[in-house]
């Protein structure tokens, strides 16, 4: 049953993300650039859901697995290939590492200690890829390609020219098929394509590890790790293994960010970027398979929308209303719009915290309840 | 002798922010166990009582005096604050203490915000995971700081401290060194005294009133202060306000040290949780302790002396990540911090 259920979400899953650029076309959203960010963060936000979701550890510092994956990128693109599947494989690796010494220290605590200690390690790693590592980081300015480096895999290319980032020839920001579907120019990117196979990639191991005894035993730490331990597990292997994937995907998740646009700047490593994250998945729904990706699109959709209206566009909305109502309704919206997204964001996340702790999902799952009566049948089945 | 002087004169004002903004988020852990994210955004808030205050008393009167001519060539406008058009000479003297004023003003500002978070939003957490309060409080400083952002614009407001206060003190002299050794800005003097008093103040608040004795018992048990009879609930309400206050005022009186903008708060926010991990989870003495030590530890680890010497061993500079590197090490090796009870979240 669950099995038939999870292989039709796969597949609807799949052909959603694969007819992404279609289906978002009628939202002004279906440019590569943006559907690349939907992709990036929903792999990204995937891997914290299984962190977070399954076993309740909530981490602060997960930008910075993100941000050691973009930098492990850039450097193979300058050292070996633009190739990027090389490029993925050493961010995945470094990150995974990296979150292995993270995790083995944070780890052993949990609760508030737990998020602090996070917190504390990430921005020490921000902190350090500004001023020490700059060697390695480029500190304030980025780690940016130049003509110089060796690329020793490559060819060398026309002179006085960046080579650009692909995968077997196929470049990440070419548009390979840009048709006009029902009005709309639809943009076909290859860059897209690969951050939407590493993205059904990442979902499908996360519906494996949601239904394997693995992941049945990371929910048991969440809901009473205590009495785990009294039966004689020991719990840190498993939340350990659970920290490192969701580093690991973190770090898949800054390579392609790296690969779609090869630069890596510390920024990425702040641990509000990191706080993002948590936005994310709460918000979508956490310890559920769809939430995070819900939530990652959600988050970035709107940013990028919000972030457009100014205060001419809500003049246009409001232009029906009488005058003085007109100027009011705007004064009213305009914070909450253009520059002021974040406060938007704040809100939401405020809002679905207190009233909706399950998430968008959740939302759905009732408001589809109260549709088809089921809450009703419930209670009339207890009262009998 | 002086340059040590001087890095433990450099440490303390940033140890005095420290000490207070994690003197506030003990006392809101200690009484009521929450976790509280938004502590950064109260010190934030603070910092713009300030610059509301300052701009309040700025608001000036236009008048065009055709005499004098600007340098455009146009008749030259005169702005005259109206307190100084209403109060004379006085009016002067806010204006130029418009520091002290805001202090004034955000004592009952602050606590008044205290009093509706708890009531209106933290309250309803306290029988929700933790993870859940650290969310809704994170939630709360992010809309905090874009309402401020909204209000204010992303700029830093420069804010200037009284004349009188302002340049430096030659410390060195007042401690009997030679001259000219150990210069120090006589406002971060007046911040490390200010944050003192505070401290002081609300220790003694907490161990000589009733009220503070009932708020201690009810810290060590809170159960029972309420099968007693007493509203516990309601006292630590206040000492949410408190807290929030004691936030503010670090904030307030931190304006002319550093230019306030809308972010100012997180960034001291992670510091603040690191000392109070450091200085012990629901350890009041602690937290201050561990204000001031790390905020010295972290200016002497700027030395060039010391920075010489740990490169001399080998190892990079550690100077911007010392404060982090022992929070690591302490919450390893003793998780309950320097002055945490044993027990006391310990897991």
């Amino acid at each position: 049953m669950t099995l038939m259920r999870d292989r039709t979400l796969l597949i609807i899953f799949t052909l959603f993300v694969l007819a992404a650029p279609l289906i978002f076309a009628p939202t002004g959203a279906a440019y590569p650039d943006l559907l690349q960010r939907f992709a990036i963060y929903g792999i990204f936000a995937i891997g914290f859901n299984i962190l977070f979701g399954l076993t309740g550890y909530l981490s602060f510092g997960h930008a910075a697995f993100l941000g050691v994956g973009s930098y492990a990128a850039v450097w193979m693109f300058k050292l070996l290939s633009m190739n990027i599947l090389p490029a993925l494989l050493l961010s995945v690796l470094i990150a995974g590492l990296f979150s292995l010494v993270v995790g083995y220290i944070s780890l052993r605590r949990s609760g508030i200690y737990f998020s602090i200690l996070t917190l504390a390690l990430a921005q020490m790693s921000y902190v350090l890829a500004y001023s020490v590592l700059t060697p390695l980081t480029n500190g304030e300015t980025g780690l940016q390609l130049r003509l110089d480096d060796p690329r020793i895999l490559d060819a060398a290319g026309p002179e006085g020219f960046l080579p650009s980032t692909n995968l077997f020839g196929l470049e990440m920001r070419e548009v390979f098929w840009s048709p006009t579907v029902f009005g709309y120019d639809l943009q076909f990117n290859w860059g897209y394509y690969v951050s939407a196979v590493m993205l059904i990639l990442s979902f499908w191991i996360s519906i494996r590890i949601f239904r394997s005894p693995f992941g049945l035993m990371l929910r048991a730490i969440k809901t009473n790790q205590t009495r785990l331990k009294y039966t004689g597990v020991s719990t840190r292997p498993y939340t350990l293994a659970a920290f490192v994937i969701s580093g690991m995907f973190a770090g898949l998740a800054g390579g392609l960010l790296a690969s779609m646009d090869p630069l890596a700047g510390a920024e990425r490593m702040q641990w509000t970027v990191g706080g993002e994250v948590v936005l994310m998945v709460v918000l979508g729904g956490m310890g559920t398979l769809i939430g995070p990706v819900l939530g990652a699109v959600f988050i970035k959709y709107f940013e990028n929308i919000f972030s457009k209206i100014n205060d001419s566009v809500l003049q246009g909305w409001f232009a029906f209303m009488p005058g003085w109502l007109d100027n009011f309704f705007v004064t009213i919206v305009s914070p909450f719009v253009g520059k002021g997204w974040g406060l938007t964001l704040g809100a939401l996340f405020m809002i679905v915290v207190i009233f909706l702790p399950g998430g968008l999902v959740d939302g759905a799952k009732r408001i589809g309840r109260k549709i088809t009566g089921a809450d009703r049948r419930a209670a009339k089945v207890e009262s009998k | 002798m002086d340059a040590i002087l001087l890095q433990v004169l450099n440490g303390i004002d940033k140890g005095s922010a420290y000490a207070l903004i994690a003197l506030g988020l003990t006392l809101i852990f200690g009484t009521l166990g929450v976790v509280n994210f938004a502590h950064g955004a109260l010190f934030m808030l603070g910092a713009f009582v300030a610059v509301t205050v300052g701009k309040i008393l700025d608001i000036s009167k236009i008048t065009i005096d055709p005499e004098r001519l600007d340098f455009l060539g146009n008749p030259a406008k005169i702005r005259t604050p109206y307190v100084t058009e209403w109060f004379g000479d006085f009016g002067y003297w806010l204006i130029e203490w418009s520091v002290l004023v805001s202090v004034v003003v955000a004592i009952p500002v602050m606590v008044l915000i205290g009093i509706i978070m708890e009531r209106g939003l933290i309250k309803h957490f306290y029988n929700r995971p933790h993870a859940d309060q650290i969310l809704v409080t994170f939630g709360l400083a992010i809309v905090l700081q874009n309402i401020i952002k909204a209000v204010y614009g992303a700029n830093p407001i420069p804010q200037s401290a009284p004349d009188l206060l302002q340049g430096s003190v030659d410390f060195g002299v007042l401690v009997g060194m030679t001259k000219d050794t150990v210069i120090y800005p006589l406002w971060r003097l007046v911040y490390f005294i200010f944050s003192m008093v505070l401290i002081g103040g609300v220790f003694a608040f907490l161990r000589f009133t009733t009220f503070g004795m009932v708020v201690r018992a009810g810290m060590a048990d809170r159960e029972t202060v309420g099968l007693l009879g007493i509203n516990i609930d309601r006292r630590f309400t206040i000492m949410f306000g408190v807290a929030a206050a004691v936030a503010g005022l670090a904030g307030v009186m931190y304006t002319p040290i550093s230019p306030p903008n809308y972010p100012m708060g997180m960034d001291f926010l992670v510091l603040s949780f690191v000392v109070v991990v450091v200085g012990g989870m629901g350890s009041l003495p602690g937290a201050v302790l561990a204000g001031f030590l790390l905020g010295i530890i972290e200016s002497f680890a700027s030395m060039p002396l010391i920075k010489d010497a740990i490169a001399a061993i080998g190892l990079p500079a550690i100077d911007q990540i010392i404060i982090y590197l022992i929070a690591v090490i302490v919450l390893l090796v003793r998780p309950r911090g320097l002055m945490g009870k044993t027990g006391i979240m310990e897991e």
